[in-house]
């Protein structure tokens, strides 16, 4: 497996990025506050609105490194990606398959059964490790119906169908999510999940972990040669990066919630980190972004094996062989593709 | 037959080819390339070798450097590190030049000679290029490999033209269908600079059917 390198993550508002050489150099009012070689990169993110040099985009187009442009708030802008990777061929297939509702349906089916399994998983770890705190009859009930929907699903190739066994299954499991918050209950819980804007810290943290996991993700497609916006499970619509969210199906679980839920159950982040709007809407402040961000590196420098491959991986690197698995998969080098089912 | 330009291949994809059909597919099908410190002291080297505004001559000897060459017949072009053009009787005409002279071509490797023929037959289709270019026949070429300093003469056999003969052939066959061959790994796949966009694993016919149903069961 290819090598994990860092992300710079840049959460100042006023910085700017410059290239000297072959570092990447951040400024705050034309000074410099730190520099980086760029060799040592795969990703920067900055969530600023200075921006960029265009020499500093130049060099990370031809090194291949992801750059990332958010919101301060942590919604994503845009990205800067260069000539596109790869090879016409694989992505006229993926744009052939996903005409093909059969096939579109395939790989759908694919990616949901992962996404029920690993939901499924998470349940089945916190009944094992916390059993003496949580209400294991409930959750078990929840578990063997996610366990019902993965027999449906097994069996299914029709899209619509797929939708609505996937609706019903994360309805099931987001029925139970808030019974895995075991900390800080007072200022930490979950009715529903809701995005625009997140209503409550819980969600405001979900959907600040999900955007990071789907720049990943979407920078993991475009290096294998993807088109991140087409997808088969999401249809195509201007602007959205539809492949980048099938794949993230099968990860925002083990992936994304869990590391929301630990950050949380291990009081790494507290409700002083949380603002409220007057109507509502729930930000972080810059503290407690920085927290998820550092921590989030820590996560993905983290080893496992991987189920498919059966080879020791980091977790950042499982968005990337995921994608590779896919691009393989329409390569015809595999029958259909292997989610990613970790447990 | 004679292909046209726009479907020649590359004459250094032979080597990639003789050394994995998958190696040569991810690289010239999917255009997939992975740099590692083998292919970055490669790259140094032929720097070096590569400077085609250098004219150098010693006495009846001209020695050029980076010529692009072609062959219609092969299907397939490429550029000679160095290219010897030696005054001789028995000779061909060349542009520019008084006199005859016989090619050779000297390719520049990093390592040292191998066991296989890999270079050879590369170094093997390049006097092939030459010969049809300059019609003329070409018996032997050179060797020179970085570690060991010192050039090791090739005499091109029919044997070993029918083998390049042989695998640009197949290459465009499999190149036409844009197809990436499945193949055994084998101890070769850990010096590959393309493992991991390769997954080797995968051409061992593993079925997600069966990991599936596996994961699931359990």
């Amino acid at each position: 497996m290819r090598k994990l390198l860092n992300t710079l993550y840049v959460t100042s508002a006023d910085a700017y990025l410059s290239l000297d050489g072959e570092n990447i150099v951040v400024l705050k009012n034309e000074a410099e506050v730190m520099r980086l070689p760029l060799h040592n990169l795969e990703g920067v993110v900055t969530f600023g609105y200075v921006g960029a040099s265009p020499a500093l985009m130049g060099a990370c187009a031809k090194k291949n490194i992801s750059l990332c442009f958010m919101t301060q708030s942590g919604n994503f802008r845009g990205q800067f990606v260069g000539k596109v990777r790869g090879n016409v061929t694989l992505r006229k297939t993926q744009y052939f398959m996903s005409e093909d509702n059969n096939t579109s349906a395939l790989l759908a089916r694919n990616f949901i059964l992962g996404k029920i399994f690993n939901s499924k998983w998470v349940i089945e770890r916190a009944i094992r490790d916390y059993a003496l705190r949580l209400d294991v009859a409930k959750l078990k009930k929840v578990s063997y119906n996610l366990s019902n929907s993965l027999n449906l699903i097994k069996g299914c190739v029709d899209l619509e169908q797929l939708r609505g066994f996937e609706g019903e299954a994360a309805s099931q499991y987001f029925s139970v999510f808030d019974d895995l918050i075991l900390q800080q209950k007072e200022s930490f819980y979950f009715a529903q999940r809701n995005k625009r804007p997140p209503l409550d810290n819980v969600n405001a943290m979900l959907s600040f972990v999900y955007t990071l996991l789907t720049n990943d993700v979407a920078s993991a497609l475009e290096t294998v040669g993807l088109d991140p916006y087409v997808g088969f499970l999401h249809r195509d619509r201007p602007g959205r990066a539809s492949l980048a969210l099938d794949l993230m199906e099968e990860l925002r679980s083990v992936f994304a919630d869990r590391f929301v839920l630990s950050l949380i159950n291990k009081r790494i982040v507290n409700a002083s980190g949380f603002v409220k709007k007057e109507n509502g809407a729930v930000i972080m402040d810059d503290d407690t972004r920085k927290t998820i961000l550092s921590k989030w590196q820590e996560r993905k420098k983290e080893e496992l094996k991987h189920p498919f491959l059966e080879e020791k991986i980091e977790w950042g690197l499982v968005p990337y062989a995921q994608s590779m698995l896919l691009a393989r998969c329409i390569r015809g080098d595999l029958e259909e593709y292997p989610p990613f089912l970790w447990k | 037959m004679e292909y046209n330009e726009e479907d020649f291949l590359s004459l250094s994809g032979i080597q990639h080819f003789k050394f994995c059909r998958r190696q040569w597919a991810l690289i010239h099908i999917e255009q997939q390339w992975q740099e590692n410190l083998r292919t970055v002291e490669g790259e140094i080297l032929h720097k070096k070798a590569h400077d085609n505004l250098l004219k150098e001559k010693r006495g009846n000897l001209i020695i050029s450097r980076g010529i692009a060459v072609f062959s219609k017949s092969l299907g397939i072009n490429g550029i000679c590190d160095v290219v010897e053009f030696r005054k001789d009787k028995e000779g061909v005409a060349i542009f520019g030049r008084e006199g005859l002279y016989k090619p050779a071509p000297v390719e520049y490797k990093r390592g040292k000679p191998k066991e296989d023929d890999i270079d050879i037959l590369q170094l093997t289709a390049q006097a092939m290029c030459l010969e049809e270019m300059l019609n003329c026949e070409i018996k032997v070429g050179y060797m020179f490999y970085g570690e060991i300093n010192h050039r090791i003469e090739v005499e091109f056999t029919d044997e070993l033209k029918n083998c390049v003969v042989e695998i640009c052939k197949e290459m465009h066959e499999i190149y036409k269908r844009r197809y990436t061959p499945k193949v055994k790994p084998s101890k070769k796949c850990s010096a590959c600079s393309l493992k991991n966009i390769c997954m080797p694993k995968l051409c061992k016919n593993l079925s997600v059917k069966d990991y599936i149903e596996r994961s699931l069961k359990e």
